[in-house]
Formats: C-alpha cells, sequence, structure tokens
C-alpha cells in the first residue's frame, strides 16, 4: 500500500471491525473470570476429569488420523487415477458436515440399529463410551490433517521422488525417506490443526458418545452443562480450553512459517 | 464479576440472533414476533401444534429449561420462559428476572423403553447388570425429577441404577434420541414425549409412591421488548385454548 486510498480506509477499518468480532467472545471470557475462579475452577475434580479426557481422546484421534491419514494424503497428492476427486471431497465432506448430523450418521451406521449390533455380539461397543467419543473426533478432525498433508505432499518437488524412484526405492521408502521429511512441517501443523479440532469437538460427540463424567464428558460437553449450574466453572474450564487453542494456532504457525524460511 | 460487559455480551449476540431471524421472516406491518424460550418437551404443544395467539407471531426456542434459565441470567431477554418446573421460574423471579410465574401445566415422569425391546418391564430391572440407560443431567428438570424417583428406592437398588447410566443428557430430547436409536435400553423421559414419538418408544408407568409431581410454570422475562403480549401469551396458555392445545399433546391440567 503505497498510497492511502479511500479503498485502503475502508480495507483497514473493515480488518478493525473483523479482528474486535473475533477477540470479542475472548475478551468476554478473560474479562470475566479472575485468576482465582480459574484455579478454583480446576480444583474441581469433574473438570479435571473432563480435561483429562479431552487430552486423551483427543490425543488418540489424532494418532488415528496419523497413521490412517497420511499413506492416504499420499496416495491422494503423488497419483491420479479415477475418483480421486471424489475422494478428495469424501475427506473434506466432515470439514462442511454439522457436527450434529456427524454424530446422528455414526449413531445410525455405528449404533445398535446400525453394525453396532453385530460389533455387539463380538463385545465391542463404540456408542456411549470412551471409545466412541475418539470416533466422533476422529470424524470430525481428520480433514484438518489430510487437507494439510495433501498439500505438503504436493509441494514435495517430483524431481526429488522421480530421483528417489529412479535409484532403485520403493515407493515405501520414497514416502518415508522423501516425501514424510520434506512434507513434515505441513504434517505437524495438520496434525496440530486436527489436535486443535477434536478438542472444541461438541455436537458429534454428544450425539453419538453420550455425556457421561469421566467416560464421555469431554471438556467442550461439561461446559455446556456448567452454563447451567456454574457460570464461574464453565467460565475457567473455557479459559483452558482458550490457552490450548492459542498455542496450538502459534505452533501451527511455527510449522508453517518455517516452510518458507531454509530448514 | 463485571456483568454488565458480560451483558453487554449477550445482548449482542442476541441482537445478532434476532437480526437474522427478523431477516428471515421479516414482512410489513406484521404483529409483533414473540420470543418464546421454552423446554424441550413443550415441542409438541408450542411447536409441532400450537396454539393460535393472534396478537403476535410466536418463535419458540427450545432447550433444556436449565439451560435457558442461565441465558436469562446471562442478559438475554426472550419475552416468555416456560420451563419443564417451578423451581427455575421461581428462583428467577426472587433474583427478580421474571414476572410471577404462572403454572399452566402437569406432565407426568415414566419410564421410556423402544418399542419392540423388552429388556425392561419395571424400574426394578434397570438395576440389572448389562442394561444401559440414559437420564437427565441433574440440572435440567427432567434429570432432577429422575433423581427424585430414584431417591425413593432403596440405597443398593439405586447405586446400582446409577452404576448403568450410560449418558446424561442435557435435555429430555437427547433421552428420546438415544432411545429411538437403541443406543440405550431404558430412560426416564415425560408422558408427552414418548405420545410425540410415533410409537418408536413406549411408556412404562412409574408406581404412584415414585413419580414427582411435574409442574410447568411461564413467565413474562422482565426487561422483554413485548410484555404486554408476552403477558398475553401467558394468560392464553392457561386459557381453553391453551388448555387444548396441551391436552391434545398429553398434557394435563395445571394444579
Amino acid at each position: 500500500m503505497t498510497r492511502t486510498g479511500p479503498f485502503a480506509v475502508v480495507c483497514v477499518v473493515l480488518l478493525g471491525a473483523t479482528a474486535a468480532f473475533l477477540a470479542a467472545p475472548v475478551i468476554g471470557i478473560l474479562s470475566d473470570v479472575a485468576p482465582g475462579d480459574i484455579a478454583d475452577g480446576l480444583r474441581d475434580p469433574a473438570a479435571r476429569d473432563a480435561l483429562r479426557l479431552s487430552l486423551t481422546t483427543s490425543l488418540g484421534a489424532v494418532a488415528l488420523i496419523v497413521v490412517f491419514g497420511t499413506p492416504a494424503a499420499w496416495l491422494l497428492a503423488t497419483r491420479r487415477f479415477r475418483g480421486r476427486g471424489l475422494l478428495v471431497t469424501l475427506v473434506e465432506l466432515p470439514l462442511v458436515l454439522p457436527p450434529a448430523v456427524a454424530g446422528i450418521g455414526l449413531l445410525a451406521a455405528l449404533g445398535p440399529r446400525g453394525i453396532g449390533g453385530t460389533l455387539d455380539d463380538a463385545g465391542i461397543r463404540l456408542y456411549l463410551q470412551t471409545a466412541g467419543v475418539v470416533v466422533a473426533l476422529t470424524f470430525v478432525a481428520s480433514p484438518f490433517y489430510i487437507r494439510q498433508a495433501i498439500a505438503g505432499f504436493a509441494a514435495v518437488d517430483s524431481t526429488l521422488l522421480g530421483a528417489s524412484r529412479a535409484l532403485g526405492a520403493g515407493e515405501a521408502r520414497t514416502f518415508l525417506r522423501i516425501g514424510v521429511p520434506l512434507a513434515r512441517h505441513a504434517l505437524g501443523a495438520g496434525a496440530a490443526l486436527a489436535l486443535g479440532r477434536a478438542l472444541g469437538e461438541f455436537g458429534a460427540t454428544l450425539l453419538f458418545a453420550g455425556s457421561l463424567r469421566g467416560v464421555t464428558q469431554t471438556a467442550p460437553l461439561a461446559i455446556y452443562e456448567r452454563f447451567a449450574t456454574s457460570f464461574t466453572s464453565a467460565l475457567s474450564l473455557s479459559v483452558v480450553l482458550i490457552a490450548a487453542s492459542i498455542a496450538i494456532l502459534v505452533v501451527t504457525r511455527l510449522l508453517t512459517r518455517s516452510d518458507d524460511a531454509p530448514a | 464479576m463485571p456483568e454488565p460487559l458480560q451483558r453487554t455480551l449477550a445482548a449482542l449476540a442476541l441482537l445478532a440472533l434476532a437480526g437474522t431471524l427478523a431477516a428471515c421472516g421479516a414482512s410489513s406491518s406484521s404483529p409483533p414476533a414473540l420470543d418464546v424460550s421454552a423446554a424441550t418437551s413443550l415441542k409438541p404443544a408450542l411447536v409441532d401444534h400450537p396454539p393460535d395467539y393472534q396478537p403476535a407471531t410466536v418463535r419458540v426456542a427450545l432447550a433444556g429449561s436449565d439451560q435457558l434459565a442461565a441465558q436469562i441470567r446471562a442478559g438475554a431477554t426472550p419475552d416468555v420462559f416456560a420451563a419443564a418446573n417451578a423451581k427455575l421460574p421461581d428462583a428467577l423471579f426472587a433474583e427478580h428476572r421474571v414476572e410471577r410465574p404462572v403454572a399452566f401445566a402437569r406432565n407426568e415422569l415414566v419410564l421410556a423403553v423402544p418399542s419392540g425391546s423388552h429388556k425392561v418391564r419395571a424400574v426394578a430391572d434397570l438395576a440389572r447388570g448389562g442394561v444401559t440407560i440414559a437420564i437427565g443431567a441433574p440440572s435440567v428438570p427432567v434429570g432432577s425429577y429422575t433423581r427424585t424417583v430414584l431417591a425413593g428406592l432403596p440405597a443398593n437398588e439405586r447405586d446400582a441404577i446409577l452404576r448403568n447410566v450410560g449418558s446424561e443428557e442435557p435435555d429430555v430430547g437427547g433421552i428420546v434420541g438415544k432411545l429411538t436409536q437403541g443406543a440405550v435400553d431404558a430412560g426416564f423421559v415425560y408422558r408427552t414425549d414418548v405420545r410425540a414419538s410415533s410409537g418408536r418408544i413406549r411408556a412404562i408407568t412409574l408406581p404412584a409412591a415414585l413419580r414427582p409431581q411435574v409442574v410447568y410454570e411461564a413467565a413474562v422475562v422482565r426487561g422483554a421488548r413485548h410484555a404486554a403480549a408476552a403477558r398475553g401469551y401467558v394468560a392464553m396458555l392457561r386459557s381453553p385454548a391453551g388448555q387444548h392445545a396441551l391436552r391434545r399433546a398429553g398434557f394435563l391440567p395445571p394444579p
């Protein structure tokens, strides 16, 4: 911007409005809760259960997403085949699908009226269980990782991949030795974003896994319950999630920024 | 806690919501839009087949009564608050947040099971191993009534039932959903929910000695934009037209 024209002024004003609007909920929470309240809220064993459950189920979901999603993203990024576009759309579906719809869909598919009945006979139950929380989080958070991974793999210089193959490295070796190391920042950023989405998940978890302290009541569900019972306690849990969200974004930014700079 | 800021933010959020709604249903010189915050269980009576109320266009927002009360405490001002108990409106009245509440209906808490399922036939079955049940969270009226029922049972039976709880749902809609999907074997809901489920869930009547008194109260929210229309609406709920709509949905007359 070399000249301050009217358009630049409009942009600055709208950016200011956007920033103020987006910051309002965070400022609202932080200005409403005293540090002592946060400490008190976090001394509540139920709140700690919720945070612990959120952390373990989110990490579990991200682990599943990375294990399944990395090779899947590699294939989608490095191969052109029939139905690829359809698969990419499918992989991105949870981004735009309302979480409540995801929850109902998971219950219909994996619940007792779906294949859950058969799983039950085999002694595996997902709905209303901690494992069900992981399933719901994995479904909702997966595109945040896979999209980033596809972009990361696609940005790897294809001549390097060609050279690797020409020198006799198999596809697995090329993937592990060239693809993953060169796309590591994108993969890390994607995993961080998926973790953030998983930590914040509400609707799919409630509908598929329910809400039970220590078993399926994650931090967002605990916040919803506390909204009605103890606003201060809901706020203190919110502060923890805000801190986690900011930390995740900082990590993501550092990772994606170092892509531009020489590593 | 600096309340004014919290109120301002709540008001801003509400304003945005109202703006969106107004943009959806704006028509020239229409009657005022009356915002009614109602307990989820009132859906069949107030939303599916609502009573005729000429003076206003009624918009009903459904949620657990405890969530709606918390919104009002946070500064939201719907015109009317209609709760599935007397406790929450009475508490808000004591806090000068609503006008004097009036009872307008009663309901009956029942044990519900998916239609076709015979795993649970009576309250005693809830204590058996391998049975999963859904109940309301402690703060939502349906959950609080459920705990009253359980408090009337011997301690060992009550503890066994609580161990079988698979989910504590934020409102009665969540319990009905888990039941219709067969995700739980039984749940405590209202008689009217079973009636509205079109045969997907079946009611098991609770013994009279265990049955809690379920009274619905409505109140005009202080600061309501359409206070006159709100008072008219609350009066209408007790009028023959309102009572007819409630009775049709299975509600009982107020005490």
